[in-house]
């Protein structure tokens, strides 16, 4: 199995569209075709867009009593051989946390879609912000990483989340669309094309589900009705699934394995986009909806002659390292915006320990706009 | 065990995990029964299970595919895998923490929409994975680990229960009657609606040696004697039932079937 092009489910050409409905346009064209889920500003269109559409496509949808059983509901319906999805926002996803993490350890594919409000709490629903970032990542209990996609715009929305079943295919791992309110409620015009990648999960009947040779390895994965008698548990097992809670050696190497499968593919994983660094004195290091803003503030400043560029996150987690390393050895004066009160600006921190960092914050529910952004930028180059 | 079970069980993870004296034995045994008469195809059956005991009633011991999830949460993931494949026959066996408490939610919204799945409840009054504790089950007076003075909440009755959210097949059975309760297994997992079986078993180690119910014996004849038939019970005042447990079946209305999600 593994890549393979396939024709769109939409005909190819223009839409326009809202972020949320192309959320949902694009987890169809991966081939998604199982959803449950809650209704929850603002994240609801996707759900009702997939009920659309669906029954053009023979998808089977479920509306669950809570988010809770939502992601459990995805979880059985992916090990069915199913492509399965859910979506949310902030007080959802942290219902999710606990069966998150039970499809971390069972390495089962799933795609959860955050679209991110205003919190902590019930906080404001209808409100922008991108206050999940670290609970994408350490949200549920004990180790283990998970990969984390960024879309800036309603084009991507639909590109990321096709990307999103791929790697959450390929890697057996929960797969987050960190999106936000205004992405998700965002209308503009994006493109489909007449072919796409997609990648179909890799079977190999008798061999372990839960092992492989390798110490950062992919195993297959058979389905229920296989007639392979799978045992999965959310207990620490060995690779055919049976329950080891006793042998922490059997821990050690599992937990080591889900990490390092993801760690040891980042390069293959993380995208990000960069403009204007070469000769850059100051580098806005930005994410999500800000980073339009702060793309239109570098291109303002760079009109007017200023050396300032610009590094977008398309991947938050695994934590775009090795980029952010290199910008860093060039470019002393980094400005990281951000919609919470500085997550991502920690982890930039972490990477880039030699540079000067500025964080800039904004949580009042609107985006950050680009005047803000011009003049921090021009306060670190002064 | 009978040889001509093994096809059915995984005999190299026996013997079990299960206390000495745990009725929970007996419901496996009864499940494995009902699974070997009904000649089902082991293929398409997916056992489920939480946390707690009763996951041990099918979780590595019997030959199928097994989904052991977090407490709770097994209706949740059972309703995901019925969506997506109505071909596979799901059987849920979890303990009465699992379903009422945590899983009280999933429990309800199951049973309303009346999705093909069997349930069985392994309801031995306590939380004994956890050293004893008071449940939702707990009957008034019962001394555990948490109400040392004696439970003073009244417990759920289950199978009123699922028959108010909408279950189509509910019944109550005991591991004092194993032959009942096979009986009533096979005619829940022939039903294609929501069936749910209330097993009460037995907890000697965590609930009985509490309440003067030290041995499986002293248990076996508590159960007995505090149940009562369906049939004799609907002759009786209400005021003669009063912790009484009434074992029979509570809905059996078969032709009320789950159609299944068409592609919505």
């Amino acid at each position: 199995m593994g890549h393979k092009t396939v024709k769109s489910s939409l005909n190819p050409g223009l839409y326009f569209l809202q972020g949320d409905e192309a959320l949902a346009e694009g987890a169809i064209a991966a081939g998604c075709r199982f959803y449950a889920g809650y209704p929850i500003t603002p994240a609801t269109e996707i759900m009702e867009r997939i009920v659309q559409r669906f029954s053009q496509v023979q998808g089977k949808f479920v509306q669950m009593e809570d988010e809770l059983s939502s992601i459990g509901a995805v979880i059985g319906g992916s090990w069915t051989g199913t492509k399965a999805m859910t979506a949310t926002s902030g007080p959802g996803f942290s219902l999710m946390m606990e069966n998150l993490g039970y499809a971390i350890y069972t390495e089962t594919p799933c795609v959860v879609a955050d679209i991110q409000r205003v919190g902590p709490s019930t906080g404001m629903a209808t409100r922008v912000a991108a206050g999940d970032i670290m609970q994408a990542k350490w949200g549920s209990h004990g180790d283990y990483q998970i990969i984390a996609l960024s879309p800036w715009s309603v084009q991507e929305m639909y590109d990321l989340t096709i990307r999103a079943f791929n790697l959450s295919e390929q890697f057996r791992v929960p797969v987050i669309i960190l999106g936000d309110e205004t992405v998700g409620h965002l209308r503009e015009t994006m493109e489909v094309k007449g072919e796409l990648t997609v990648y179909e999960r890799d079977k190999a009947p008798g061999k372990p589900p839960f092992d492989t040779p390798e110490e950062d390895g992919v195993p297959p994965m058979p389905s229920l009705g296989d007639g392979e008698n799978v045992i999965m548990t959310g207990s620490t097992h060995d690779g055919f699934g049976f329950k080891k809670t006793g042998d922490g050696a059997v821990n050690e190497r599992l937990v080591n394995r889900l990490s390092k499968k993801i760690t040891n593919h980042a390069d293959e994983i993380v995208e990000v986009d960069s403009h204007f660094l070469s000769d850059a004195d100051a580098v806005v290091i930005a994410y999500g909806f800000v980073a339009r803003s702060a793309f239109r503030a570098v291109q303002e400043l760079r009109n007017d002659g200023k050396k300032v560029g610009f590094l977008r996150l398309k991947t938050i987690w695994p934590f775009p390292e090795k980029a952010i390393k290199e910008v860093s050895s060039q470019c002393k004066k980094l400005l990281v915006p951000e919609m919470n009160l500085g997550q991502v600006v920690r982890e930039v921190e972490r990477v880039a320990c030699t540079a000067t960092i500025k964080s800039l914050t904004q949580i009042d529910g609107t985006p950050i706009f680009p005047h803000k952004l011009m003049r921090a930028l021009e306060e670190l180059l002064s | 065990m009978n040889k001509k079970f093994y096809p059915f069980i995984r005999p190299e993870r026996y013997p079990h995990r299960l206390c000495p004296g745990c009725g929970h034995g007996i419901i496996q045994g009864a499940v494995i029964r009902a699974l070997s008469e009904l000649e089902l195809n082991m293929k398409e059956l997916v056992l489920m299970a939480g946390i707690g005991c009763a996951a041990n009633v099918v979780n590595m011991y019997i030959k199928a595919d097994t989904v052991h999830v977090h407490h709770g949460r097994s209706l949740a993931f059972a309703t995901g895998i019925k969506v997506a494949n109505p071909k596979l026959k799901i059987l849920v066996v979890s303990g009465d923490g699992d379903l009422a408490s945590i899983g009280g939610n999933h429990l309800i919204h199951a049973a309303r929409r009346n999705i093909d799945l069997t349930v069985l409840c392994g309801n031995n009054f306590v939380y004994g994975t956890t050293g004893g504790q008071m449940a939702a089950t707990t009957p008034l007076g019962s001394i555990t680990a948490t109400t040392p003075q004696g439970n003073r909440e009244p417990p759920f009755d289950l199978c009123s229960l699922v028959v108010g959210a909408g279950g189509s097949y509910v019944a109550r059975c005991s591991v004092a009657q194993p032959k009942h309760l096979i009986t009533t297994i096979k005619k829940a997992l022939v039903h294609r609606g929501f069936s749910f079986i209330d097993i009460l078993s037995i907890c000697p180690v965590q609930f009985g040696r509490r309440n003067n119910l030290a041995t499986p014996g002293q248990m076996i004849k508590w159960l007995k004697k505090n149940s009562i038939s369906k049939r004799k019970a609907d002759t009786l005042p209400k005021e003669k039932l009063i912790d009484k447990w009434v074992i029979g079946e509570f809905c059996a209305e078969l032709e009320r079937t789950w159609a299944g999600y068409l592609p919505s």
